[in-house]
């Protein structure tokens, strides 16, 4: 755990000597990526749930367990980055309500809370129908999360449809706050020129939106894949529509500000142009090449009514691009945000170690991690409807 | 100095901690009920009780620094000192304070600047664990050319302290920014909120670090370790609310400015002699 720093940060022009240990590592840039992809595919949910989208329907369900098994291990990369994190909860117990941070675990929870919540009252009669059926431990287990209830009346799987609703309109707002407020946390940092804007709150909002979509696409054809059912394809028409037009919007306000950042130039704007001709040069060609790339290979597909594999097909592609695209994104606002000197007089390079709790490895564990709980939990809950796939149990 | 953080919290925090509690006992019953349990004996007491300083009282003091680069002849006693007083970290990448280097040449607009973590003045001082800057301009056309001594700032208005998620960083009644080492979770927000670089991350420990003016001194009546060895006092210490002091006098007498003032941190280090570039 604590230790020793990782190898000093190689620079060019002049940096404060105590920013060549750079404070937040790569664990912190899958940390707005993780919390993203949440909010995007609980989004997806809302469309159906709150806005009568019926053909986002075969996926409102598994667009839930997505977002929930994400949304487990957001607290995972901060945990791992903390010099102390057995003293994680001194920042729940006596909040500091002038830091942002402060809120974390209080946004965290409720919204952790919230889907599970709305999950239930989704999964309720899937629940119900389990628990009289499976027998053993399952059936133990089934029993228990039925709460006691097992009424499947038409009138009571209403009332468990307003209250997934009612649920699913909080939602919206919790899942925008959830990820404005991780945009605030580096919006509001005065100190780094890179990050001080009054924009990051909302270009991270729809930057999560538009990876959680992509994120979706990918998981919902490689399981469909998996039961050997064809994906349906209004869902991924209908998503090719909504993944356009917040990629459009996002791409259109991230355009606008550097446009007004470079047409001001203000104080710092010659250090951000060597930034991103420097140290986030690559990550901004796969931020702003893939990002492109899907919009006009989304463009295609809509105007030309793809069906079939080409629209299966294109919409992977455009899923997984996507996601590069929004993870290059948080790498280049929250490493490039650092490499950028507060002297505005040098920038620094990180290179991410590999090994080390705060190494590449930690990072694609922890990123693995939530795509294992989302298989389980889709083992012991089935989120496919019964005539769509061949499965109808678990 | 561990339970001053504590004591010194604001009254309308406190209230607002006290509601906050009341509101989560309802719903989290378990943790709600040990968290509520657990708090009135931490926090909540009336008054700010003055911390427990044989024969200090820092409702008295109103602590700030001077610095006049016009005098600083750049020989890094003050970083050594620093180092030695306060146990950092013995490398060329973690400083309590530190020295800026500042030379134009002939034709430049621009100055060239340096300081100890430059791979050039490492390999001067021997080692990381010495601190002296090269001899690089020894032939070179020098215009001008002046040092910087840098530390914490001990803001009016500090961000790191309004970043702290637990508090653990925190303002004292005499004027400096402070930090519970058995409190702060080493989350690095302040690292990144401070304008001026000068705060630091002790990885032993796992918290961040930082200038306490030498906390440990000044509520003796002794000047901060920099101070007290700067040969040709460049640095200059002492309590505003005392008009002959040495840093009331420093102010009085100079035109002084402050680093960054745009950030609103309002800065209690003020310094004289220092050039545009100088940020």
């Amino acid at each position: 755990m604590i230790g020793t720093m990782a190898t000093a940060a190689p620079y060019v022009g002049y940096v404060y000597p105590n920013e060549t240990d750079i404070p937040w590592s790569v664990l912190i840039v899958i940390y707005p990526y993780i919390t993203g992809l949440v909010a995007g595919a609980f989004i997806v949910s809302s469309l159906y749930h709150v806005f009568g989208m019926s053909q986002f329907k075969p996926v409102a369900r598994f667009a839930l367990l997505t977002a929930v098994s994400f949304m487990f291990f957001v607290p995972m990369p901060l945990l791992f980055h903390l010099g102390n994190p057995q003293r994680a909860f001194n920042a729940v117990l006596t909040p500091h309500w002038t830091s942002a941070m402060s809120a974390f675990s209080y946004v965290a929870g409720f919204y952790v809370c919230l889907l599970l919540l709305e999950i239930w009252f989704a999964f309720r009669a899937d629940i119900v129908a389990l628990a009289k059926t499976k027998a053993g431990f399952a059936g133990r287990i089934y029993r228990l999360l039925s709460l006691g209830s097992d009424d499947v009346s038409p009138v009571a799987l209403a009332i468990d449809h307003r209250f997934a609703t009612a649920l699913a309109i909080i939602g919206i707002p919790s899942a925008g706050g959830l990820h404005g407020y991780v945009g605030f946390l580096f919006g509001s940092v005065k100190a780094r020129e890179w990050w001080s804007s009054d924009l990051m709150p909302i270009i991270f909002l729809l930057s999560a939106i538009v990876s959680g979509i992509g994120l979706l696409v990918v998981l919902y054809v490689a399981y469909s894949k998996a039961r050997k059912v064809p994906a349906d394809e209004n869902v991924l028409a209908g998503l090719a529509k909504t993944l356009w037009a917040f990629l459009l919007v996002v791409l259109l306000i991230e355009g606008l500000e550097l446009l007004e950042m470079f047409y001001k130039r203000l104080e710092g704007i010659d250090a951000v142009q060597r930034l991103i001709e420097g140290p986030i040069r690559y990550g901004m060609v796969l931020q702003w090449g893939c990002s492109l790339g899907v919009l006009v290979l989304l463009s295609v597909l809509i105007l030309s009514k793809a069906r079939g594999r080409f629209l299966v097909v294109g919409m992977t592609v455009s899923g997984i691009a996507m996601m590069i695209a929004v993870l290059a994104m948080r790498w280049n606002v929250v490493i490039g945000g650092q490499e950028l000197s507060k002297t505005t007089k040098g920038l620094l390079t990180y290179y991410p170690e590999i090994l080390g709790h705060e190494g590449l490895l930690a990072v694609a564990f922890i990123f693995l991690c939530p795509f294992v709980v989302l298989w389980l939990i889709t083992r012991f809950l089935s989120p496919w409807e019964p005539e769509a796939g061949k499965e109808v149990s678990p | 100095m561990d339970h001053q953080d504590e004591e010194q919290k604001p009254k309308a925090e406190n209230a607002l901690r006290r509601n906050f509690l009341r509101a989560v006992g309802v719903g989290a019953a378990c943790a709600g009920a040990w968290v509520s349990k657990a708090l009135p004996a931490k926090s909540l007491p009336d008054e700010t009780p003055i911390p427990d300083i044989p024969g200090y009282d820092w409702r008295k003091h109103k602590w700030a620094f001077g610095v006049d680069a016009t005098r600083c002849i750049g020989c890094l006693r003050c970083v050594e000192a620093c180092k030695a007083e306060n146990g950092v970290a013995r490398d060329a990448h973690h400083f309590r304070t530190w020295v800026e280097r500042y030379v134009y040449l002939q034709g430049d607009d621009q100055a060239h600047v340096d300081s100890q973590s430059e791979p050039g003045n490492i390999a001067a001082s021997g080692s990381e664990q010495a601190f002296r800057f090269d001899n690089r301009y020894q032939n070179a056309p020098v215009e001008k050319a002046f040092f910087v001594p840098k530390l914490c700032n001990h803001c009016t208005h500090p961000a790191c302290v309004q970043v702290c998620p637990t508090g653990a960083t925190y303002q004292t009644k005499d004027g400096v920014v402070l930090i519970d080492h058995s409190y702060c979770i080493g989350c690095q927000y302040c690292v990144q909120a401070c304008p001026y670089g000068a705060r630091e991350f002790n990885h032993a420990m796992g918290v961040t670090d930082k200038c306490t003016w030498c906390y440990h001194r000044i509520t003796k009546g002794l000047q901060p370790a920099c101070v007290e060895v700067c040969p040709v006092e460049a640095r200059v210490f002492g309590d505003r609310n005392d008009p002959e002091s040495p840093i009331s006098r420093f102010i009085k007498n100079n035109r002084v400015s402050v680093l960054k003032p745009y950030t609103g941190n309002a800065p209690n280090v003020f310094y004289v002699g220092i050039d545009k570039e100088v940020s």
